[in-house]
């Protein structure tokens, strides 16, 4: 049901704010996004940069850094994210209640950047639980992350309340906790968690016929 | 109304042989995830009440097999690696590697590249000892305040950095026989500028901290580190000049230009945590007064030594060790050239994060859980180092 | 600092029956070592320690190295010792110590108890490449978690099969992934089963 642009301006000259319910309800959530404390490597001292006086977070409504799960709202996996930690990763996921995001920051964190050919590191933590933004960089500079916040409070401005079209953690028969890896004599068991992720297509395999019929 | 599970008495208070009640221990892992360890680091503690009786250190969460990547790539290839280490510092680490390689390969380096070396690594030792106070002062509950003080110079320092070599904290500016990119005229005023605000910011933070009765009360006595325990678990470093152990790499070997500079090493007494904060505090006016000696002198010349050359970069068979003074401590790089000698054949890194780590059990037994946070937070650990 | 020479004749004066080698390094480095055999590399170390011409008090790096067999060498798994004296400002001594690469017979004594900083370096020797230290306080894994079951550093090992396949795998990682079953990409396990039907 949409307001007459012309009625809703003449409103607010009144003083009147004529809105849906939805876009009030996500105005609140998207202005007081408060993050998990929970910084594994080197993105996490640009994390805390932008968190400083200088790149101030708190004006996006992270106001303050949690240091337990259970009240945070937003996980930022700043670093990279080895094997040895990666169940305690989940875990702490596990632990914040719904409705939870989760930022991907730097190239560790995506893909496992710089140390991808390694037995300890954990190629991407989207192996395990789902990602909401991804932050490419070593270190993504403060404004990056300022930046990924700002795409975040746009994903929260956009989800709707409808019954078919429900995020995830509205629905109460999705699931919001996900198994936690264990720890195997050479790699995790499992070594990912195939409904949040599955392996590439290896785009080198699609030849040169198929991309000119297309 | 809710019903009690059983009727049966729930607990007793049963007298031990001394009279008192009788007790266990309780078993707490601290970490990984943790607001005050510093990274992701696990201390595995067993408490009676609410003093510590043993604490094992459990790491490894951050290993990211830097070693074994350097074993693959060339030897300037491991250089942005370095950065990652103590990825606080990223200056000081690169040239801790390049050092061991020159001096594996016999690689002279042009003066001014010396000077701006010190430069460089003067300033990340500022940059890391203010930091290192505004985190020790947020575990002890200031909750941000002198860290962000420190922060707003950190931001200084780094925009210097970006401006001389392209990024904030990994800088990746070294190379095996100088720098990568000179200073110019104008990042030289602004190093002098810096420098020449930092005393007044060590005023303010000195005159807010050093006499203030919470921090004297609750570090003072706490954590002491008794010299010949230190000299024999190779702490290095502010933790070991703090118990009284007169050993700076920079004075014992003199790398680099460092035996032209006139600067003071200070050396504690008791070595607890009030010694290890103050002795940051006193390195960092030294650090000024090496800064400004080298701003002063620095000579014109090349940046980098003109027949050191970066491709096809071979090492003759051999071993070689190299050390530098970190700010956080000793950190040394053990490299191993074998024919061949285009990759390292294998490639260690000493760091001092992991090394000091040794004796945190000694200095904790007997004091409160939240000492045990404090003394985390003088031994000055980064995780990157620690797990490499 | 004496030269190398004079310091492995002292110290084979001290230590009786001590097979100690001198092992030169580039000539640019200037950092000779002393190879030292398994059984008295405990004294030497100790001597090397309380000595008033040497009072090296400070180990300052452990390190193991893998040599694999060559032709004319067999292989050995290398620890290698760098001490430094505090009180006289000098060093470094270099100390090795080899040990063969079979895993039963991969031991060597632990400096643990004249070195305290020692100790986790050992434990970090013994996680990476398996070689035990007798007499350590406390053996065990300390980087990796206590379930894993290789030595990673070794130059033979072979990582687990969950590298994103760019390109696609091959040799060891190929085999260990279609063993364990590990994870692969749509492409790559079409691959195989177009390989298997021919």
């Amino acid at each position: 049901m949409a307001v007459d642009e012309g009625l809703k301006s003449e409103l607010q000259k009144q003083g009147i704010f004529v809105l849906p319910f939805e876009q009030l309800y996500n105005w609140g959530r998207k202005s007081s996004i408060w993050p998990l404390q929970f910084g594994l490597a080197c993105c996490a001292i640009e994390m805390i940069a932008s968190a400083a006086s200088r790149y101030d977070l708190a004006r996006f409504g992270a106001e303050v850094f949690r240091a337990t799960p259970r009240q945070a709202d937003l996980m930022i996996v700043a670093g990279t994210v080895t094997k040895k930690m990666a169940p305690q990763v989940v875990r702490l996921y596990n632990q914040m209640p719904e409705p939870k995001y989760c930022i991907a920051m730097g190239a560790c964190a995506i893909s496992g950047g710089p140390f991808k050919d390694g037995y300890n590191v954990l190629k991407g933590i989207d192996r395990y639980i789902p990602v909401d933004v991804h932050i490419p960089g070593c270190p993504p500079r403060p404004e990056a992350l300022i930046h990924a916040i700002m795409t975040l409070q746009r994903k929260i401005a956009n989800q709707h309340l409808e019954k078919n079209q429900r995020p995830r953690w509205y629905d109460k028969n999705e699931a919001s906790e996900y198994p936690i890896p264990s720890y195997g004599g050479h790699d995790l068991q499992p070594p990912a968690n195939l409904e949040v992720w599955q392996p590439p297509r290896n785009y080198r395999d699609v030849t040169l016929d198929e991309v000119k019929k297309a | 109304m809710i019903q009690p599970l059983t009727d049966a008495p729930r607990f007793s208070l049963t007298t031990g042989a001394d009279g008192l009640i009788e007790t266990q221990t309780l078993e707490v892992s601290i970490g990984p995830q943790h607001p005050s360890t510093h990274g992701v680091f696990r201390m595995d503690c067993v408490l009676d009440g609410e003093e510590v009786v043993a604490l094992k250190p459990v790491m490894g969460y951050l290993h990211r097999n830097h070693e074994q990547l350097a074993e693959k790539m060339v030897w300037l290839g491991s250089m942005p690696y370095t950065d990652r280490l103590d990825y606080f510092n990223s200056m000081t680490n690169n040239w801790a590697y390049a050092l061991a390689v020159e001096t594996l390969a016999g690689i002279k380096v042009p003066e001014r590249a010396e000077y701006i070396r010190v430069i460089m690594s003067e300033l990340t030792r500022l940059l890391n000892h203010s930091c290192v106070i505004g985190f020790m002062l947020q575990d002890l509950g200031a909750w941000g305040t002198p860290l962000l003080y420190a922060f707003r110079e950190r931001e200084r320092i780094l925009d210097l950095f970006e401006a001389v070599s392209g990024s904030r904290m990994m800088c990746n500016y070294m190379r095996f026989g100088g720098v990568r990119v000179d200073m110019t005229e104008s990042d030289l005023a602004v190093a002098k500028d810096v420098v020449t605000r930092f005393p007044r910011f060590l005023d303010e933070f000195e005159k807010l901290l050093t006499g203030n009765e919470v921090l004297l009360g609750r570090t003072q006595r706490v954590g002491i580190l008794p010299k010949e325990l230190a000299i024999n678990a190779g702490i290095s470093g502010p933790m070991a000049r703090a118990s009284g152990v007169e050993y700076d790499v920079r004075k014992v070997d003199k790398y680099g230009v460092y035996g032209r500079f006139d600067f003071r090493v200070p050396v504690g007494e008791i070595g607890d945590v009030y010694d290890r904060y103050f002795i940051r505090v006193l390195e960092m006016r030294e650090s000024i007064k090496i800064l400004q000696q080298a701003l002063r002198d620095i000579p014109q010349g090349p940046r980098v030594a003109p027949e050191a050359k970066l491709r096809n970069f071979k090492i003759p068979p051999g071993d070689g060790y190299g050390r530098i003074e970190a700010p956080k401590g000793e950190l040394g790089f053990y490299l191993v050239s074998d024919e061949g000698g285009k990759l390292p054949y294998r490639y260690h890194v000493r760091p001092p994060s992991f090394v000091n780590l040794t004796t945190l059990e000694d200095m904790c037994l007997g004091h409160k859980v939240a000492d045990v946070v404090i003394i985390l937070g003088s031994i000055d650990i980064v995780l990157g180092e620690v797990d490499r | 600092m004496e030269a190398i020479e004079k310091i492995k004749e002292i110290a084979a004066q001290v230590v009786p029956g001590a097979k100690i080698e001198i092992i030169n390094s580039t000539p640019a480095a200037q950092q000779p070592a002393l190879l030292v055999d398994r059984e008295h590399i405990y004294a030497v170390g100790k001597f090397l320690k309380e000595d008033p011409r040497f009072q090296m008090d400070f180990c300052s790096c452990v390190t193991g190295v893998d040599y694999l067999p060559k032709a004319d060498k067999p292989g050995c798994i290398e620890v290698v010792y760098h001490l430094y004296s505090t009180t006289q400002k000098q060093g470094p001594i270099v100390l090795k110590v080899r040990a063969p690469r079979e895993l039963e017979q991969c031991h060597v004594p632990s400096l643990t108890p004249l070195w305290r900083s020692c100790e986790f370096q050992e434990r970090e020797a013994y996680d990476l490449y398996g070689v035990k230290f007798n007499g350590h306080p406390d053996l065990r894994r300390i980087l990796m978690w206590d379930e894993f079951t290789d030595f990673p550093m070794r130059k033979d090992y072979t990582p687990p099969a969950d590298y994103e396949w760019e390109p696609t795998p091959h040799d060891d990682t190929l085999d260990r992934a279609v063993q364990e079953g590990g994870i692969m990409p749509p492409t790559a396990r079409e691959e195989l089963e177009r390989a298997k039907k021919k």
